[in-house]
């Protein structure tokens, strides 16, 4: 179900105040957050925004298109490196009897 | 022979089926058509008046994305979402499902025919 209208936008307080400090004073820093399930608002395009992904502040530059979406998804929580080939060993070694 | 957005031709069906094989019109949308524009939806494709078929065709093109403009809304989302670098984007990159489902099994619709990777041997008798 969808969020309802009349809460409007989730944002984490602490970051939104401090995304406006940046903007009052026309500054560009990295603003480190846990907070991935704040909505990237308007106010934020321009803005790198390090957001956790567990381990570490992922740097995400927001840019127009990503208004609306949650900062969680800029920053991935899984790192998967792809499978180990099974076959390259295992195939060389001889096969045991009594199969 | 109705021709309605484009190439489709459905004929010798009730228009209201008729209309589903439009890509983007399906069951509902179909019947809210024949509706919109005055048309019993019971009647047989061949049997729709030419006035008729302007209708169904003006409401159409009037109130519904379908077909290529469709199609193209639907990839222009898709390239989106990859090119803001989202979780969604890169899901529809690698081909996996988008929407949180599980990928230990199943996810067979998206990952395509299965490609058995030839892992080890079950621990055979004894040495």
């Amino acid at each position: 179900m969808s969020r309802s209208v009349k809460k409007g936008p989730f944002v984490e307080k602490s970051l939104q105040e401090r995304i406006e400090a940046l903007n009052a004073k026309n500054e560009k820093k990295v603003v480190k957050t846990w907070s991935r399930a704040s909505m990237i608002l308007p106010s934020m395009v321009g803005h790198t925004i390090g957001v956790h992904d567990g381990r570490r502040h992922v740097p995400v530059f927001v840019t127009e298109n990503m208004v609306g979406h949650r900062l969680g998804e800029f920053a991935p929580t899984r790192t998967f490196k792809g499978h180990r080939m099974p076959a390259t060993e295992k195939v060389t070694t001889p096969v045991k009897a009594g199969a | 022979m109705a021709r309605i957005a484009g190439v489709d031709i459905p004929r010798e069906k009730r228009i209201d089926i008729s209309l589903r094989y439009l890509f983007g019109i399906g069951p509902s949308l179909a019947q809210r058509v024949c509706e919109e524009a005055r048309v019993e939806g019971a009647t047989r494709t061949r049997d729709l008046t030419e006035p008729q078929v302007a209708r169904l065709r003006e409401v159409i093109d009037r109130s519904y994305t379908v077909e290529g403009d469709l199609r193209r809304d639907i990839a222009l989302n898709i390239k989106r979402l990859q090119e803001i670098g989202s979780y969604r984007g890169l899901r529809h990159r690698r081909g996996l499902p988008v929407r949180g489902q599980r990928t230990r099994t199943n996810a067979r619709t998206r990952k395509g025919p299965r490609k058995t990777v030839a892992g080890k041997k079950k621990a055979t008798a004894k040495t």
